[in-house]
């Protein structure tokens, strides 16, 4: 199958970028979207061109490294699935399709389709972790976890932090991925002796980011390959109020 | 007062602000709403009512003074509402400078991405509302007491009924999402619960919106005179 791209160029952070257009040929519809853009890039190399930088690393769905708004939905087309895992089998003969990176203040673009989500790092660096004693493993059964919470803390642990919901956002607000990292923590006892110094500090560090604020409008949950749902943020809206109210 | 303040520092906190004042004025307009259909009892009785709301707490309280405290309570919410809306729509604006040259929407719905212009058109609606209604100034026949006679002759000019109308619609999408979207402020959503939330929304709005512009079209009708 044949394609035509339309794919932000941006040399570096600081030059402006614009929509670069190209063809690629003779595509296999099982090729995956990510091959795709490398056999153009092969091209772009060997006609002694810049090829288009992305990000990838996993390639199997699970890092969160890869990225890419693809004709404006952020992973591409289909639900519950990263743009690594996008085959080119959801598109048809003879389409146009739109890349572009991750658009965001706080995700900046280092060059073409790769911005820099170090803002999800300090987020998770200002509170989104347990502070243990290092020593050897405890029993890991001495602390009984109901299972209800658990299965809960495994679904906003599913978060590979992407960046697709601030990507679908329409206000670039990163309350998903905040609210899915203060939940998997709050429900289980491992998290609770800094649960309220955490979502405290973790929201502030949100805001101080530069992202939106949440609107509830829900794209992101529909945009997450993962599937996180909104009412983690309801949650984390609870744990702030309350962590608010009862802070000394 | 320490703790409303570094609430009030977040977004999040914001949010609650936008929630509570939300609440308030939903409070507000439903039981607007259900005074409003004192109308189809008879002049007598909603005129009445009209004077009852300002006879509220009396002797403890002043002529009018309940209802200048409810304006006062009213009047602050709003003002909160529309700051914190500004102060975090500016917040999103800056959150992406650079648009994408093609974005689709999956999950929106129209009353989800209409809440800040819908929400000036109330602004606007209400000032007319008053200058209507309340002060006569916008009225072409205005009968100081009279509620009855003002409602009918006002909503006999067609379009002041259209007016009226579009401006109902319009709260009632603000309604449904906001309504809703408050509940998830406030951190109440979960997966028991959302079925139940979004039916309290979607009835708020509903009724809000069929009981306010049942007095238009009861005019226009005929069915009002
Ligand atoms: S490259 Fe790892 S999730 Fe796509």
């Amino acid at each position: 199958m044949n394609v035509t791209l339309h794919v932000w160029r941006q040399k570096n952070a600081t030059s402006p970028g614009k929509m670069v257009k190209y063809e690629a040929k003779n595509i296999s519809p099982d090729t995956s979207f990510l091959e795709m853009l490398d056999s153009v890039n092969q091209e772009l190399i060997a006609r002694d061109e810049d090829p288009i930088a992305f990000d990838h690393d996993c390639r199997e769905g699970i890092c969160g490294t890869c990225s890419l708004m693809i004709n404006g939905l952020a992973h591409g087309p289909e639900r519950a699935t990263t743009t690594c895992q996008l085959h080119m089998r959801s598109f048809k003969d003879g389409d146009t399709i739109y890349i572009e990176p991750w658009r965001a203040s706080a995700f900046p673009v280092l060059k073409d389709l790769v911005v820099d989500r170090g803002a999800f790092d300090r987020i998770i660096a200002s509170g989104g972790y347990i502070s243990v004693s290092t020593g050897s493993a405890p029993e890991a059964n001495s602390v009984p976890v109901p299972k209800d919470a658990s299965d809960l803390a495994m679904d906003a642990a599913a978060c590979i932090a992407c960046g697709a919901c601030v990507a679908a956002c329409p206000n670039a607000s990163a309350m998903l991925f905040t609210a899915a990292k203060v939940s998997q923590l709050a429900l289980l006892p491992q998290g609770q002796p800094e649960r309220q110094r955490r979502v405290l500090d973790m929201v502030r560090q949100m805001d101080s980011e530069g992202f939106g604020h949440c609107t509830n409008i829900g794209e992101c949950s529909t945009a997450c390959p993962k599937e996180i749902s909104m009412d983690f943020i309801a949650m984390l809206n609870r744990e702030h109020l309350k962590a608010t109210l009862s802070k000394k | 007062m320490a703790p409303a303040l570094a609430l009030y520092r977040t977004s999040v906190g914001k949010k609650v602000v936008m929630a509570l004042t939300g609440l308030i004025l939903v409070g507000f307009v439903v039981a607007h709403m259900l005074g409003n259909l004192k109308v189809f009892t008879g002049g007598e009785h909603l005129n009445e009512y009209a004077e009852f709301l300002r006879t509220v707490g009396a002797p403890a309280l002043p002529y009018g003074m309940a209802l200048w405290i409810a304006r006062i309570v009213l009047l602050v919410s709003v003002v909160l509402h529309i700051v914190a809306a500004t102060q975090l729509t500016l917040q999103d604006r800056a959150g992406r400078p650079q648009r994408y040259a093609y974005h689709k929407k999956q999950a929106a719905t129209y009353a989800s991405l209409t809440m800040r212009w819908g929400g000036v058109i109330i602004l606007l609606f209400v000032i007319y509302h008053i200058l209507h209604f309340t002060t006569g100034t916008a009225h072409q026949n205005y009968i100081h007491g009279d509620v009855y006679h003002n409602v009918v002759s006002g909503f006999q000019v067609w379009y002041v009924s259209v007016i009226y109308i579009i401006a109902m619609v319009a709260l009632g999408a603000h309604l449904y999402h906001g309504v809703w979207s408050m509940f998830q402020t406030l951190g109440l959503n979960n997966q028991t619960w959302n079925g139940v939330l979004r039916g309290i929304a979607v009835l708020t709005a509903l009724a809000v919106v069929i009981g306010n512009i049942a007095l238009p079209v009861a005019v226009l009708a005929g069915f009002l005179t």
